[in-house]
């Protein structure tokens, strides 16, 4: 019998092994999949599969620097959503919410832009960082508030709050938040001082300029953050113990209730903070079509990753690299970009089938 | 407009909107008796309109466009039985997934194939000019739903597995089988209310322009307290509250609230701010926060099918 202190390398090497083994299997069905997408869907592998790399690692039309800075900005605000969505989804809240989260945030902090632009940029930066994180944060908690108090179904009352933050950024850029000329449903351009700056030189990427921002240092700062309080901390284990079986919380003393109510609030921050970073970063206003819908995908990137901030991370990167080479696809050879979303929702429905194929092997087998 | 026609064009656009919704919630109602919840009806009714469109363009025979939604609603729903159901795969995640892979698909396949030109189709008839054929048909759905859920064997078998499947399956009944069968019937339902979305009450697809109904219509079933009757009534209020931003319109509201700020000395303050409209996105966020607050009023006391959304595994 192999024990863990008689023998830790070679146990070690073969999961190593095992891991590997699989992450090559899983990118390689994976490309199979895009390639069989993008037949289905009438668009010629053999033209579209090398313009989708290149868009996203660089090494074709563009250099690899400025390729790799799209697949990050692209992941920035996925990891901070997907982040936000596992908080919730471990904790048994199935919240659909944070694109509504999102867009929230990006208005509060655009609000509290609106009061405060005669200060120093820096705290400007700051204060609207702070206002994103607490929008967010209140559009979750009114979710969880509803779940934990009224009994509302999160799934439903989640999207309805997706809808109302639409419109309400859609009203507030026709209104009090438009730009001065009052001709467009936007607001104005934030001055420059109080956007995050640029990371790559110009000189790197031979004149394009790279749209990398400080707001990744957020992005990859909340990861190991979330990973501590998940696994860390007593509120941690609480919300991951009601997620998995909200009696045994109940037994060991915890208010699941309250733990949920939490969840939804650091879940609510989490994609709150994506929106202002996203504004701060990349599109310095706000208009109705602020987001692509980040706070959806959030939802298959972060099941991808397995719920764990880890995973997420790695889930993000890979379809930041997805979107930023159909993005460019969609300019070089025109492969619409939304192909993309197909790619995430079908990569999620092979990993569920597989789990369920596993779940029903294990439990004819007799296996627990 | 008169006070008779203004009532007229509102009733006319409660239906209009209530239409899908009845559609989708009477084939939910029998899902949810029967112990499933389909979170993916939003991506179904999104990819039976598109299916919808599709067909009626290269056709040009709407009937046949209607035929393809029915059919397109009935594979997404065995899609997720085969998942949920079968698979006993979590309903939430197969049914967000679902709907997602709904949203990329017709997105994609919808600026693929009208790139170039406009989507515009033949749609199904209009009775007496004004309303869309799919309307009426919805007392027959909400009829059938009901007879099937309380006059008939199967019904009780279908309630028999939402309340204690374990009970359900002693007693003979094939409770996946069942399971199963009541969901596609909910797809196909829900097909028909896609339909109508894209060549029922208009003659073009958009995308993502379910907007959200899916879940409106999961919210109704909840609301209308797991009855078919309840539930039409629960969404002719929704299509109501969807109808009176027409009806801001049509009175022109922009000029009372405008009448009302003078009056109260605000204009000035409304004009500095830029509020001195009428803010009719606000209008569009009614029938969410609407359902919103239903959901409150109906949530706690309403007791759900003992089993709803447990998938029942074989012993």
């Amino acid at each position: 019998m192999i024990t863990p202190n008689s023998s830790p390398h070679p146990a070690l090497a073969r999961r190593v092994a095992i891991w590997l083994l699989q992450a090559f299997v899983a990118a390689v069905s994976f490309l199979v999949l895009l390639a069989v997408t993008l037949t289905i869907f009438g668009i010629h592998p053999k033209s579209a599969l090398p313009a989708i790399a290149d868009g996203a690692f660089g090494g074709w039309q563009y250099g690899h620097i400025y390729a790799l800075s799209e697949t990050i900005v692209e992941a920035v605000p996925l990891i901070l959503t997907g982040l936000g969505t596992l908080v919730a989804w471990q904790a048994g809240m199935f919240s659909i919410g944070g694109e509504g989260q999102l867009l929230i945030g990006a208005l509060t902090a655009m609000i509290v832009e609106h009061f405060v632009h005669h200060i120093p940029a820096p705290l400007i930066t700051f204060l609207m960082l702070i206002a994103s994180v607490i929008g967010g944060a209140v559009w979750g908690g009114i979710a969880g508030w509803l779940r934990t108090t009224r009994n509302v179904q999160e799934v439903i009352s989640t999207i309805m709050l997706n809808y109302i933050a639409l419109y309400l950024v859609g009203a507030s850029v026709l209104g009090p938040l438009q730009e001065p000329s009052h001709s467009g449903p936007e607001t104005a351009i934030l001055p420059d001082p109080v956007l995050f700056a640029h990371l790559i030189p110009p000189a790197w990427t031979g004149g394009f300029t790279a749209r990398l921002h400080t707001g990744v240092i957020i992005a990859l700062l909340a990861v190991p953050l979330t990973a501590l309080w998940l696994y860390r901390t007593r509120t941690g284990f609480a919300l991951r113990l009601s997620g998995q079986n909200a009696d045994a919380a109940r037994t060991a003393g915890f208010s699941v209730d309250r733990v949920r109510l939490t969840a939804m609030i650091v879940s609510g921050a989490l994609c709150g903070l994506a929106g202002s970073v996203q504004l701060l970063g990349v599109s310095a206003r706000l208009d109705q079509q602020f987001s692509p819908g980040w706070g959806y995908s959030a939802i298959p990137v972060a099941l991808m990753g397995g719920l764990t901030p880890g995973g997420t991370l790695i889930s993000a990167l890979f379809f930041g690299a997805l979107t930023a080479g159909t993005n460019s696809a969609e300019r070089t050879v025109g492969v619409p970009a939304v192909v993309a979303d197909v790619l995430l929702a079908t990569s999620v429905m092979a990993v569920v089938a597989i789990r369920a194929w596993r779940g029903r092997a294990q439990m004819a087998s007799g296996g627990d | 407009m008169d006070a008779t026609g203004l009532v007229a064009s509102l009733s006319g656009s409660t239906a209009r909107a209530a239409t899908p919704l009845i559609f989708a919630a009477s084939g939910e109602v029998l899902v949810q008796q029967s112990g499933v919840v389909n979170v993916g009806l939003e991506g179904i009714l999104l990819s039976s309109a598109f299916a919808a469109t599709i067909v009626t363009y290269t056709t040009h025979n709407p009937w046949f466009g209607l035929l393809a939604a029915l059919i397109t609603g009935g594979i997404m729903a065995a899609i997720f039985s085969a998942f949920t159901i079968y698979g006993a795969a979590d309903q939430v995640v197969v049914g967000v997934v679902l709907n997602l892979f709904a949203l990329g698909a017709t997105g994609t396949l919808f600026r693929i194939l009208f790139a170039t030109h406009a989507a515009k189709t033949k749609e199904l008839p209009f009775l007496f000019h004004t309303l869309p054929i799919l309307t009426p048909c919805t007392t027959v759905a909400v009829a059938a739903a009901w007879y099937l859920l309380y006059k008939t064997r199967v019904g009780l078998e279908i309630r028999a597995c939402g309340e204690k499947p374990s009970a359900a399956a002693a007693s003979g009944v094939n409770v996946l089988r069942l399971r199963t069968i009541v969901t596609i019937l909910g797809g196909v339902l829900a097909g028909a209310g896609g339909a109508f979305l894209s060549i029922g009450q208009n003659n073009a697809f958009a995308e993502n322009m379910s907007a959200g109904r899916g879940f409106i219509a999961l919210a109704i079933v909840t609301a209308g307290r797991w009855n078919p009757i309840g539930c039409l009534i629960a969404a002719l209020v929704f299509g109501l509250s969807d109808a009176l931003q027409f009806l801001g319109q049509a009175i022109g509201l922009d000029h009372y609230y405008r009448l009302l700020l003078k009056h109260l000395h605000l204009l000035a303050i409304a004009k500095h701010f830029n509020m001195n409209h009428v803010p009719y996105n606000l209008f569009l966020a009614v029938p969410y926060v609407v359902t919103l607050v239903i959901l409150i009023g109906s949530s706690k006391s309403t007791r759900a099918p003992a089993s709803l959304g447990k998938p029942y595994v074989r012993v």
